[in-house]
């Protein structure tokens, strides 16, 4: 019987060999403690805020979030920005190419957020869910239990891990980076500190910059995420319930076979 | 049916007797439901159910997803962004599909790994074991091409690894990957086929799932102690077992929902912890990964594939003998599908008359060597393809087909097996605390 049971543990416990991968050079990822983190984490709107003015004034130049809407900026659970203020960003920051009017028109809260690939800068909307940051121990991918999967971890660390050297190759230049792997990344540093002001009079170091786009890039990739946890909940705490209750019918419809006399 | 003997339905009203000397559906149900079952079963005997309730999910949940996806290249990673993003409920819908195979996988390998252990494959339940086997075969390729339809980097590098074993295949192997593919490489055509095929063969498991039922509901369940329920009248059979419904229907729920309850913790809070992070970026034919990784239930069979490199002696002899014809390549491919045909073979390579490893002393050591194994070959498969890894790989694909090959036949032979119960009853009864005296006495029926 024990071992039984421990045969089913350990097969639960294996789980997570699959997200293993292997390492080659890799960066170091920089453990942040971002406020969605765990099973009752939730998104900080002032946050996602910040994060958002961190986007439009820097990272937009370059990456685009192509699969996000821009009227979800105003989602429950995300931003929540009002929907005028949501009409007024789109008008103001954003140009789509309308095929109807074969011509460029200010940005509508329908339309996704662009495209934008300009240096060949990956599109961001799922950056924060197709990196990880922790990878250990042994590749096994178990730390990530605790740690999380640490995709927004790495976007910070990438983000503060410049070290200023910079070489040529090929004719590119590359920038020294302590968090990519391999150490040398062909993005400029995007951030120094003092890029943006927050309407919100949050302090606008480097590192809070950093946390506040990387939080919104999870947003941007998870944007259910606080609906998906609430349902997790209440999934496990009726099953939890219903397990008592059909624990306690076993044990009552077993009663008079196991013990007859 | 030589099944156990037990009541059988008996239609009552005039409508009933109408319909059952029409089609007697409601006569079978009731044989089904009401199944004599060994009382003895322990928690290992669950994962049936499981699997079942896993199979259905899948069907629901993928049939509502197909109604927002879209097989064309350029359409299907946003199609997915789309269901995450705008469906009522679609996030929970793709995530409980994506990790819903993760449970499908976990049950299916505890269920395998338990009848090995119980030697539940043997005589005279091998056609069960063999139509298990050709539905885990079953359940592989279906994951295998559903991976592929949300078209991120790892659905078509994965689909490009995979499908290029079909290259090894020495003189045919070209044309049939050219075929499967539908084209020279992955591209829509390979898409529009395994969205077909995803869609097909969950229908062909159910099938299999009916058969494998079938089978085993004939020749009566195994059990811990591996001895057969006694059917010389329906009274002594009763001393063995108890109806399927309520005892066991209930067991199995109730540890459904415990399951059910870690699998919500799962979706709910961690949904992308069994996924590859690559695969949320869209497939781009110009760019590989650093590595290609299959999904954690694929790991050990993998690792077996990658072990058999050219450096291997075994590889070089087969290489010589042949005259070329089985190069490294191919020898991996033979060996990844030969470790699941030599699982297949269990009944007729175990020689031991014993059906428990309860009551195989030295039988049980291979067996938990055998579980360790199959661990190290999940993580090495997922290891980079280097040493110490790579021959650390050898040798537990060594070890997995020594175990069937060498040490089953062999065993059979050398062990002293422990004594058996003379009867389920008498199992039980030890179990319960009941006076052994009480069973044996039930065992040795006056005739």
């Amino acid at each position: 019987m024990l071992k039984k049971l421990a045969l089913s543990a350990v097969l639960a416990l294996s789980l997570p060999v699959s997200a293993a991968f292997a390492a080659g050079a890799e960066g170091h990822t920089h453990d942040v403690d971002f406020s969605f983190e765990g099973p009752f984490g939730t998104y900080d709107q002032m946050q996602l805020q910040r994060g958002l003015k961190v986007f439009t004034e820097v990272c937009s130049a370059c990456h685009g979030l192509k699969f996000v809407p821009l009227r979800s900026l105003s989602d429950a659970g995300g931003p929540q920005l009002p929907e005028d203020q949501v009409r007024a960003y789109a008008e103001q920051n954003f140009e789509i190419f309308d095929a109807e009017l074969d011509d460029f028109r200010p940005a509508k809260p329908a339309d996704n957020f662009p495209e934008n690939n300009g240096a060949g800068a990956p599109d961001l909307s799922l950056m924060a869910k197709a990196r990880a940051g922790f990878h250990g121990p042994y590749g096994s991918g178990i730390n990530q239990l605790v740690k999380g999967i640490g995709g927004t971890e790495y976007i910070y660390s990438i983000l503060t891990g410049y070290t200023g050297e910079e070489k040529e190759e090929a004719g590119v230049t590359l920038y020294e980076n302590t968090a990519f792997p391999g150490g040398w990344i062909s993005m400029a540093p995007p951030l120094y500190g003092e890029d943006v002001d927050f309407d919100d009079g949050h302090s606008n170091e480097l590192h809070h910059e950093a946390e506040d786009v990387s939080a919104f890039l999870m947003w941007t990739a998870e944007p259910k995420m606080m609906a998906r946890k609430q349902a997790g909940f209440v999934g496990v705490l009726f099953l939890t319930l219903l397990s008592v209750l059909l624990y306690l019918t076993n044990k009552r419809i077993w009663k008079s076979v196991k013990y007859k006399d | 049916m030589s099944g156990i003997p037990h009541d059988h339905y008996e239609p009552k009203t005039g409508a009933e007797k109408w319909l059952h000397k029409r089609l007697p559906i409601v006569g079978l149900l009731y044989d089904t439901i009401m199944i004599p079952t060994p009382k003895n079963l322990n928690w290992m005997w669950i994962w049936g159910i499981i699997l079942t309730f896993c199979l259905v999910l899948q069907i629901v949940t993928g049939i509502v997803l197909v109604m927002h996806y879209t097989p064309h290249v350029d359409l299907a990673f946003s199609s997915v962004e789309h269901i995450m993003r705008d469906v009522n409920g679609g996030y929970m819908l793709r995530y409980m599909h994506a990790n819903g195979a993760s449970l499908f996988f976990v049950a299916v390998y505890a269920h395998i790994f338990r009848g090995l252990y119980y030697g539940s494959y043997k005589a005279p339940r091998e056609i069960t074991w063999i139509i298990g086997m050709l539905i885990y075969l079953a359940m592989m390729g279906t994951a295998f091409m559903g991976y592929v339809l949300p078209w991120g980097q790892m659905s078509f590098w994965g689909a490009t690894v995979i499908t290029g074993l079909f290259g090894a295949i020495p003189l045919i192997g070209e044309p049939i990957q050219t075929w499967l593919l539908g084209g020279p490489a992955v591209d829509n055509a390979t898409l529009n086929r395994f969205f077909s095929l995803h869609y097909l063969l969950p229908f062909v498991i159910a099938a299999l799932v009916a058969v494998h039922i079938w089978a085993f509901h004939t020749t009566g369940n195994n059990n811990p102690t591996g001895v057969e329920v006694r059917r010389g009248s329906k009274a002594e059979a009763e001393k063995d077992t108890v109806p399927f419904w309520p005892y066991f229907v209930i067991k199995d729920v109730f540890a459904l929902a415990v399951i059910l309850a870690v699998f919500f913790a799962i979706v709910g809070f961690m949904p992308n912890y069994l996924g590859h992070p690559d695969n949320y970026i869209e497939a781009n034919p110009l760019v590989t990964p650093t590595h290609i990784v299959p999904e954690w239930y694929f790991l050990p069979f993998y690792a077996i594939l990658r072990a058999f490199t050219s450096e291997v002696w075994v590889v070089q002899i087969a290489s010589f003998v042949t005259g070329g014809i089985i190069d490294a390549k191919f020898f991996g491919v033979l060996a990844m599908f030969g470790a699941i045909v030599a699982m297949a073979l269990a009944p007729w390579l175990d020689t031991s008359a014993v059906r428990s490893g309860r009551y195989r002393p030295m039988f049980k050591w291979w067996f938990w060597l055998l579980v360790v194994d199959f661990f190290a070959l999940m993580w090495l498969g997922a290891m980079p393809a280097e040493e110490p890894y790579a021959s650390f790989s050898l040798i537990a694909s060594a070890y997995w087909f020594g175990y069937f090959f060498v040490i089953l036949p062999l065993l059979g032979v050398i062990e002293k097996p422990l004594p058996q119960p003379a009867s389920i009853e008498e199992d039980f009864n030890n179990h319960y605390g009941k006076s052994s005296s009480e069973g044996s006495a039930t065992s040795t029926p006056a005739e």
